[in-house]
């Protein structure tokens, strides 16, 4: 039989009050009941960031994050970056540098990215830092580390650097 | 995924009431590896508990200058934090190895822990395995398995444990802190995980009604030189093929003191005693190095198609150390 759990969110500015299956991720949640389909179904396990949002600010694989464990939280997805018509620095740069071929990767590369650069921001250190005790410096080599649970099967990486340094 | 009852939790008590009150309710942590096994259908609890908003998400300087890792504090959080970035750098770094930045911010330390092994037959309900179904087999002895263990494996299971975390922690010698019906205990982390003997579904010592409430991590004044090397099919978001945790005390050019483990080799992460015992004392020099690593190497047993572990652990063995030596 399933278990049925309510569960608030504040998506992108709105909030939101459901009775969800309990096994709802919120990657579902997301698509299938809010309409906000910018975040893509990839693997399903974690593996290609295609679903990647923003959860309380930090950058989360939502295929993996049951919709119900995340009661009270704020989630930003693609749909919710811009502003108004403008379109948010990162969005504008992926245009620019042509980062992206069928797109289907794009929303999560552009959400993770936002994510990341709030990380090197706090100073994280990453696999690449030479020094992890010292303040990391946003190289290409950084970028590439840090954005690799994001698949790309078309290839853009290259592109996808030049985008995401631009606006570091 | 098999419907389940979700329940919170917001302090201890009410955890260990809740998992014991169902024998085959989970404890529910960042979800990365189990809600994940759960879609697969190798887990299939009926309830599962959410222990995230328990009061375990702190790191805290313990009196003897050592550090209480919170069971709840994210993998993201322990990497980024001061205190274990210059005093515990290899611990920082084994994080830093692990998963890719979304997992890292919220896989917990105590799910960390406990995350299960990447066997791919484990992971596929559909071939036999003995961690996921006891009795039924092991695909992989016969099978696909040169990512597997080449020491303290049995006839049951050559499944590797997947951590990198765990890792350094055993070279620290870190404790788990565990609570349950009959109270407190404290376990080193190089106990806390077992070899797969007869019983391969048992991955760790820990009952199933106890909770993680934290890691303590002793002080260790060399580890400040410390270092994680993990080797691996790509260079990036992939489970390791062989890593080390290293620290390295050298006075005069002599080996004061070492800590040594190594992930990636074994059904536990495995703490490179033999090759301890040989470098204490001696000259911090390469072919001291090497004979370290052989004498811990001496009890591998590789499989059919893994032999190549034992020279790569070897090297890198030797690399790491070279590479802490002043």
């Amino acid at each position: 039989m399933p278990e049925s759990s309510s569960v608030s969110l504040r998506v992108n500015g709105a909030e939101h009050s459901l009775s969800i299956d309990t096994r709802t991720s919120l990657l579902d949640l997301l698509r299938e009941q809010l309409d906000l389909t910018g975040a893509k179904k990839g693997c399903d396990h974690g593996q290609c960031g295609a679903c990647t949002v923003l959860i309380d600010g930090r950058r989360a694989i939502s295929c993996l994050a049951l919709a119900v464990a995340h009661d009270g939280a704020e989630i930003t997805t693609i749909e919710g970056l811009a502003d108004g018509d403008a379109a948010h620095p990162l969005q504008a740069a992926f245009v620019e540098h042509d980062a992206f071929q069928c797109g289907y990767c794009t929303p999560g590369q552009i959400c993770s990215a936002v994510g990341m650069l709030d990380e090197v921001e706090r100073g994280w250190a990453s696999h690449v830092t030479d020094d992890v005790a010292a303040e990391p410096r946003l190289t290409a080599a950084e970028i590439r580390e840090r954005m690799s649970g994001n698949i790309c099967r078309c290839g853009a990486y290259p592109n996808i650097v030049a985008a995401i340094e631009e606006v570091a | 995924m098999e419907p389940f009852r979700y329940e919170r939790v917001e302090e201890m008590g009410g955890a260990v009431a809740a998992i014991g009150a169902a024998p085959d309710a989970k404890f529910l942590g960042g979800g990365t590896n189990l809600v994940d096994l759960m879609r697969l259908g190798v887990e299939r609890p009926s309830v599962l508990v959410d222990v995230t908003r328990l009061p375990f998400g702190q790191i805290d300087d313990l009196p003897d200058g050592g550090l209480r890792i919170g069971a709840g504090v994210r993998n993201s959080d322990l990497a980024a934090d001061a205190r274990v970035r210059s005093r515990f750098p290899v611990l920082a770094q084994a994080l830093l190895a692990g998963a890719s930045g979304q997992l890292r911010n919220f896989a917990t330390t105590g799910g960390n822990l406990l995350q299960r092994t990447r066997c791919a037959y484990f992971q596929d309900v559909s071939t036999p395995c003995n961690k996921r179904e006891p009795g039924s087999g092991c695909s992989a002895i016969a099978g696909e398995h040169h990512n597997h263990a080449i020491i303290g494996h049995s006839e049951r299971c050559v499944a590797t444990h997947p951590s990198d975390m765990a890792v350094a922690l055993a070279a620290l010698g870190a404790a788990v802190q565990l609570v349950g019906p009959e109270g407190e205990r404290s376990i080193p982390v190089v106990d806390f995980h077992r070899l797969p003997g007869e019983s391969p579904q048992c991955d760790a010592v820990l009952e199933a009604n106890e909770l993680i409430t934290a890691v303590d991590v002793p002080p260790l004044a060399f580890a400040d030189r410390s270092l994680y090397r993990k080797v691996r099919e790509r260079a990036s978001f992939a489970f390791a093929l062989v890593s080390v945790a290293a620290a390295l005390d050298v006075v005069g050019g002599e080996v004061r003191d070492v800590r040594i483990a190594f992930g990636g080799l074994a059904h536990k992460p495995w703490r490179a005693q033999a090759a301890e015992a040989v470098l204490l004392g001696g000259a911090a020099d390469e072919r001291q190095f090497a004979k370290a690593a052989d004498a811990e190497l001496e009890q591998a047993e590789p499989l059919r198609d893994n032999a190549y572990k034992v020279e790569l652990a070897r090297s890198t063995l030797v690399r790491t150390l070279l590479e802490l030596t002043p």
